[in-house]
């Protein structure tokens, strides 16, 4: 797994950080690993970032909030938008997991589970609003492609459930 | 052009999702409820995102200035690589689910080849997109099942659709000139190969729909050489109308 290692300079991880997802806003793009590489050279910052679905047209906004804050910060910055190793959930840290539940966007499931909720076959997505595991599908593509609907039986909320994707 | 097989190769790919992707967007705001409607356009969305991919690698392999958008929007009808069953029209929601089906259990097969794919680009994409169209073939699949055994009427619609979109499915097994060439080079896919897997699994999941497997072996063919039914030109006169009116227009 060794091409899955992010390279990003510890002096910038706190510039990074203050980034965040224009469709999520509590989620630093630092903790949903779209960043895979920042390093400086010649006084220029060079950033490598991966889209989390093709399509994402948060990827653009992305791009231009970074260049603002390392401008910020007095850096000069070059994007790069790659596509190898793809994105993958995997990448969420656990802090980022925590965000997007406290969001209202409940965290992905591993992709067996994963695979039963979105053909309504099992229930395991907990409801981020009363913490229940009575919920159903409702769409298996929600307000973003990375996103399906899902619905508590028990409080009877309506919430995005993040995706799977390995 | 020095690549000239490589960037056609790379266009007949594109073409597809692109064609495809422009059906569905005609959905938005036209779905037949608001699932579905997000559903077609989120499908659109990943197309369109695969797309501008395929045709940045396209402009650096044809050397010259020529950008994504150039390519997705000042070409001729004839000019398209796309194959006929992408770009047939939303007669009814089992249309746009059986072209949908009989697409996806095709771009999947072709997709996991692909990411074998000796070009690394390619490869890279091909990576990238099987993640989202396993989201695609489950929609479009269980929708398959639900309209194939749901209602009298909705079962004869999705038969009614399957039966008019089997005559287009032959025709992803073709090879063009350039296919071949890349297929030799290691860059490309073999997709003669695919047709047996190909209509086992559409064959097995319209079982499981309690469809009847069309029986018709007269398959239409054309779109990957440039000759396309008529709905092409009334699609591209939408998707190309910016940039006729407005040349150069940027977003």
């Amino acid at each position: 797994m060794t091409t899955t290692e992010q390279n990003i300079e510890k002096i910038l991880i706190p510039i990074l950080e203050q980034v965040s997802d224009p469709e999520i806003p509590v989620l630093s793009i630092m903790d949903m690993g779209v960043v895979r590489s920042a390093i400086i050279i010649n006084d220029t910052v060079k950033v490598e970032i991966t889209p989390t679905y093709s399509g994402c047209p948060a990827m653009d906004v992305i791009g231009d909030d970074i260049k603002k804050a390392l401008k910020d910060a007095g850096y000069e910055s070059e994007i790069d938008l790659i596509l190898h190793p793809a994105w993958t959930t995997d990448w969420i840290t656990s802090r980022g997991r925590k965000a997007l539940e406290d969001y209202g966007i409940a965290a992905p499931l591993e992709p067996e589970a994963d695979k039963d909720v979105l053909l309504n076959e099992k229930r395991l997505v907990k409801c981020t609003n009363c913490g229940s595991q009575n919920t159903r599908l409702v769409s298996q593509f929600g307000s973003t492609a990375c996103k399906a609907q899902f619905q508590c039986e028990d409080c009877q909320e309506p919430f995005d459930y993040f995706k799977c994707l390995k | 052009m020095k690549n000239e097989n490589l960037y056609k190769y790379i266009l007949g790919i594109a073409d597809n999702s692109l064609i495809l992707g422009q059906r569905l967007g005609e959905l938005c705001g036209h779905g037949p409820n608001l699932e579905t409607d997000i559903a077609c356009t989120n499908i659109s969305l990943d197309l369109f995102g695969q797309v501008r991919s395929y045709f940045q690698y396209a402009g650096k392999v044809a050397g010259d200035n020529r950008t994504e958008d150039d390519i997705a929007m000042l070409r001729k009808e004839r000019e398209y690589k796309n194959v006929l069953l992408v770009e047939q029209p939303n007669t009814n929601f089992a249309y746009t689910i059986g072209r949908q089906f009989l697409f996806d259990v095709y771009h999947l097969a072709f997709l996991t080849e692909l990411q074998k794919s000796s070009d690394l680009t390619l490869s890279a994409i091909a990576k990238k997109c099987i993640k989202e169209v396993r989201y695609h073939e489950r929609f479009s699949s269980d929708w398959v099942k639900r309209l194939g055994d749901g209602t009298p009427e909705s079962k004869q619609k999705m038969q009614e659709a399957m039966d008019t979109l089997w005559t287009y499915t032959d025709e992803l097994f073709h090879q063009t000139q350039a296919d071949k060439v890349m297929v030799s080079d290691g860059v490309g896919v073999d997709v003669t190969k695919l047709k047996d897997q190909y209509y086992k699994a559409v064959t097995e999941l319209l079982e499981d729909a309690k469809l009847k497997t069309p029986e018709s072996k007269y398959f239409q063919k054309g779109g990957k050489d440039g000759i396309h039914t008529e709905h092409l030109g009334y699609l591209l006169s939408d998707l190309q109308f910016m940039q006729r009116t407005y040349p150069n227009m940027e977003w």
